[in-house]
């Protein structure tokens, strides 16, 4: 069929569905920029699908105008994995959260990970689970007070980008809900790589968890309290750009310093190297208020994607066997005849 | 030894039963599959019933590690595996004492004395050796060191000790091999290709197998031992070749995909007595079989999800207590209505149960076990040849409704073998399969992904990648209109009507209830589905030759179930149903026809055995039942 050749836009990537996300959610800052985005990357609606699992966040793929699988609880991955195998051209994208990719579903995001499949999965990180009414969540601070934790958390924080580089993810980038430009980035970095593109969305829930990351993403706060690494790059940051990350060798570890300060250069800063998991591992594990809270692109250290080595061995086969004879399979070994 | 008169006599028997019993390190599966080929080789029909335990290798000479293979071949028509073996052969203590008790009176014991040590024995149990005591009298016994026999045949190859007594599963297979005059060519090929890369252990145990069967021709072996004939049996002429319910399960799956010209997406996690279907069909990548080892039961069946919504033939396979796991999942195929085969290859239960023994208890679950008014089709497999058909059978269902199928098949007809009559795959009709064309980008329409197909009440499977088909689906409730997200309390009752009309449907589409054996009306019918298939046979033909009037029914479709099965278990006075679970068929029958009927049931992971059967019958037939069990 000829496809009509002007340029998609956003609209073409917009469902007519009412999006009944609370007002003032951080998920309709991710949606405007996915459809944004997808044109800008030349997806096309029908070689699209969007698989999500159950929350807020899950809902996501009715306001997509592309094909679009709303599963079931934490089992989004092992439901795109599936997608993908059977059809590796599609664009398939992951939308999950912190509830549904790392509590019910961690086992299925930590194996999609590890088999390094061609998926973008974007984590909705609110520390919370919204849809069950305000529940404490994997993520969520220690001490958090909630409907089923009246009196506090008990349990750790899991750090998402930390679990995914320790599944033995390939691609591990974070952004924020509110960073209109930076995201679109990081969607076209994660939509590039070919294997599991993990990404981390900080994104506010405004009814359970509202200004949960407002430490570090505010305005007037969000440049001296992030640090957007780029490949090749220096990590330095700040509104005039003049504090930095540097390694200290004796220590094992990354400190944080001001250029101009106890005879600091900016020979002294740490370069960013995305291919560098040792690094990737220490700049997850960074965490305000002692440092600035990392986004972009983390680790991108590309190999080769599961269902294309799926195919390669199945293709492999075929070619040794030649074509298929069902009659003669069934006839291998030993068979005998009555007259 | 114990000296023995010498025999030349050679016995023609109709049918016999042997057991080969040992440590489950002792070979016996192998021993008794290379005795199955050759026997099928030798023209008999035959049964086999592997049964093992569930450890992989329990603690040497405890009864729970012992390792059995039950082989019952003949010249007229074999179904079950036998009830009683007339040959035991027990490789140690603990084997005699597990498997003694069901050996017939009279019946031939070959005895490993080489492995009847003290620690052995007390391990298994036994206070006094039972070969010095009357406990075996009533048996005919062939007692000699195998063992050491064994270890004198293969001296020559400088084998260690442990090495060469490995060898003794073979110099028993050889005197077995001499015993029923079968050939030992194949177990010899077999030999040669399986220790191809070790020709020294290849060369032993060809040794200790020609070394058995001389020892039969030679040894001075007594009155007691007799060599047996069993004539070839009358079986329909074509081509056979013996085969276990997995693999023809698997063969099966990939002839389904064939027909209907379309990839398989196979999705499963390991368990027993499944795996072997994954292992199969990863061997088959040649026939379009993707075959994919998921993290767990749910990633597994998730996956054959994903696989059928982006337009392949998804398929997924486990045990009972995987199946549970599958069970959110199974409902969200149910709701988005995408085809699904879903294999389960049922164990005994509840919980773990018992992994490696066979059972039928999982009737409810696949009918009923969901959450939320969740229908779908249901089919069982009768014997192992009988699984290739089922396969293709419930792969047709699927793709026509647009419905998951459950099939039921269990560990018995997994790992039990049977002679085959090849099919022809040519014979086989091609399974239709419409995927939704692309639309013309003029149409400005709103594409329905609801919109049913009016005779079958399927929807269009309309697969992402074509263009104008763009839509969203998902577990919540979907309007009948449009597909979207629908919470509208009318539109619920519709849908949930449509479900279960489009399931009832089928009804229409499968085969009428026939009469397996018997007239189609009379005194009483036994009714059974899956693996009971043969001992119900047996047993009714039994009976039949007794002069009863009793008729065979055997349920392939259980979910729905065919259109007259009312009414022809209408035309009998009583109705026997016989299952390996507490009574599940039975609850489903009379909940659907209000039937009076007798329910007979087994659950001790052993197949029925034709007698239990007999009785069952020869009880409900009253006064006439008595006087033919006379």
């Amino acid at each position: 069929m000829n496809k009509p050749i002007t340029k998609l836009t956003a609209k073409d990537f917009t469902s007519d569905q009412e999006v009944r996300w609370c007002p003032g959610c951080g998920d309709y800052a991710i949606l405007k920029c996915m459809q944004r985005t997808l044109p800008e990357l030349g997806a096309t609606t029908e070689n699209t699908v969007f698989v999500s699992g159950i929350g807020c966040s899950s809902r996501f793929p009715y306001y997509m105008a592309t094909y679009g699988f709303h599963t079931i609880h934490g089992r989004a991955p092992a439901i795109a994995t599936g997608v993908k195998l059977a059809n590796p051209e599609l664009d398939v994208w992951v939308i999950t959260g912190d509830g549904d990719g790392l509590s019910i579903g961690g086992n299925h995001l930590m194996h999609a990970l590890r088999r390094n499949v061609d998926l973008n999965i974007l984590l909705f990180n609110n520390e919370i689970y919204g849809l069950t009414k305000g529940q404490y969540s994997p993520t969520s601070q220690e001490g958090t007070r909630s409907p089923s934790t009246p009196f506090g958390s008990l349990d750790r924080p899991l750090v998402p980008a930390a679990f995914a580089l320790g599944s033995g993810a390939h691609f591990v980038a974070r952004t924020i809900d509110t960073a209109q430009k930076h995201m679109p980035e990081i969607f076209k970095r994660a939509h590039a790589h070919k294997g599991a593109s993990f990404v981390e969305i900080f994104q506010n829930c405004i009814v359970y968890n509202d200004a949960v990351f407002e430490s570090f993403t505010e305005r007037s706060v969000i440049d001296d309290r992030t640090l957007d690494v780029r490949h090749d790059e220096p990590m330095l940051y700040g509104k005039e750009k003049d504090k930095g990350i540097i390694f200290n060798a004796k220590t094992m570890q990354l400190e944080t310093v001001t250029l101009g300060e106890n005879g600091i250069t900016e020979a002294d800063i740490l370069v960013h190297d995305e291919t560098n998991l040792t690094l990737a591992h220490m700049l997850t594990h960074m965490t305000p208020p002692d440092f600035p809270m990392v986004i972009g692109v983390i680790y991108c250290n590309p190999a080769t994607s599961y269902e294309r080595d799926m195919i390669a061995q199945m293709a492999a086969v075929k070619a040794e066997r030649g074509i298929p004879d069902m009659n003669a399979h069934l006839r291998r070994g030993y068979t005998w005849t009555v007259e | 030894m114990d000296t023995i008169e010498a025999t030349d006599r050679l016995e023609e028997l109709d049918s016999v039963v042997v057991r080969f019993a040992g440590d489950s390190g002792d070979g016996m599966q192998l021993t008794g599959s290379q005795f199955t080929s050759s026997t099928a080789l030798a023209g008999n029909d035959l049964a086999t019933f592997p049964d093992f335990p569930a450890e992989i290798r329990a603690p040497a000479g405890t009864t729970f590690g012992v390792s059995a293979f039950q082989i019952n071949f003949g010249s007229s028509t074999v179904l079950t595996a036998g009830d009683d073996p007339d040959v035991l052969v027990a490789m140690n203590p603990a084997a005699l004492k597990v498997n003694l008790k069901n050996v017939r009176e009279g019946g031939l014991l070959v005895i490993d004395t080489g492995a009847f040590s003290k620690r052995n024995l007390q391990k298994a149990g036994y206070d006094t050796n039972p070969l010095e005591t009357p406990l075996l009298d009533r048996f005919q016994v062939l007692k000699f060191d195998i063992s050491k026999l064994t270890m004198d045949a293969v001296k020559d190859y400088g084998l260690s000790n442990k090495d060469a007594l490995r060898c003794k599963n073979m110099w028993t297979l050889g005197l077995m091999m001499w015993m029923f005059t079968r050939p030992r060519e194949t177990v010899i090929k077999w030999l040669d290709s399986k220790f191809a890369s070790m020709p020294t252990i290849r060369d032993a145990n060809i040794a200790a197998l020609n070394a058995g069967h001389a020892f039969g021709d030679t040894a001075e072996l007594g009155a007691a031992i007799k060599r047996y004939r069993v004539d070839r049996a009358q079986s329909e002429a074509g081509e056979y070749r013996t085969v276990t319910g997995s693999q023809a399960l698997a063969w099966g799956v990939a002839a389904a995909g064939q027909l209907a010209n379309m990839p398989i997406m196979f999705g499963s996690y390991p368990i027993t007595p499944a795996s072997p279907l994954l292992h199969e069909l990863s061997r088959m990548k040649e026939f379009n079989v993707l075959t994919f080892q998921a993290e767990d039961e749910i990633a597994a069946i998730c996956s054959a999800i994903g696989a059928s919504y982006a337009g392949s033939i998804g398929v997924t396979s486990s045990s009972g207590p995987g199946i549970a796991l599958k069970g959110e999942a199974l409902g969200l195929a149910i709701s988005t209505e995408l085809p699904l085969l879903v294999i389960n290859s049922q164990r005994g239960g509840p919980s773990t149960g018992l992994p490696t023994k066979t059972e039928q208890s999982d009737l409810y679950q696949a009918i009923y076990g969901r959450n939320g008014d969740a229908p779908i089709p249901v089919i069982a497999t009768a014997t192992p040849g009988d699984c290739f058909d089922v396969a293709i059978e419930a792969t047709r269902i699927a793709l026509k409704y647009m419905t998951p199928v459950m099939l039921l098949t269990d560990g018995y007809i997994a790992n039990a073998a049977e002679p085959w009559k090849l099919p022809d795959i040519n014979n086989y009709p091609s399974i239709a399969v419409t995927q939704k064309a692309a639309r013309d980008p003029s149409d400005e329409t709103a594409f329905n992904p609801f919109e049913r197909d009016p005779k079958t009440l399927a929807r269009p499977w309309a697969v992402p990648g074509t263009p104008g088909l763009e839509h969203r689906i998902g577990g919540i409730e979907k309007s009948s209109e449009t597909g979207h997200i629908s919470y509208d309390p009318d539109n619920h009752q519709r849908m949930s009507d449509l479900r279960a009309q489009k399931i009832n449907n089928i009804a229409n589409d499968i085969p009428l209830q026939t009469v397996t054996l018997g007239k189609d009306h009379g005194a009483l019918a036994v009714v059974g589905w899956g693996s009971t298939y043969g001992p119900i046979d047996q047993a009714v033909r039994r009976a039949r030759a007794e002069g009863l009037d009793v008729s065979h029914i055997h349920i392939r479709h259980i979910h729905p179930f065919p259109r007259n099965l009312k009414s022809l278990l209408a035309a009998f006075d009583k109705v026997i149903v016989a299952e390996m679970n507490m009574g599940q068929l039975i609850t489903v029958l009379r909940d659907r026809y209000l039937l009076d009927a007798r329910s007979v049931t087994k659950v001790s992971g052993q197949p029925f055995k034709i007698r239990e059967l007999l009785t069952a019958i020869h009880e409900e037939l009253g006064e006439q039942g008595a006087r033919a069990a006379e």
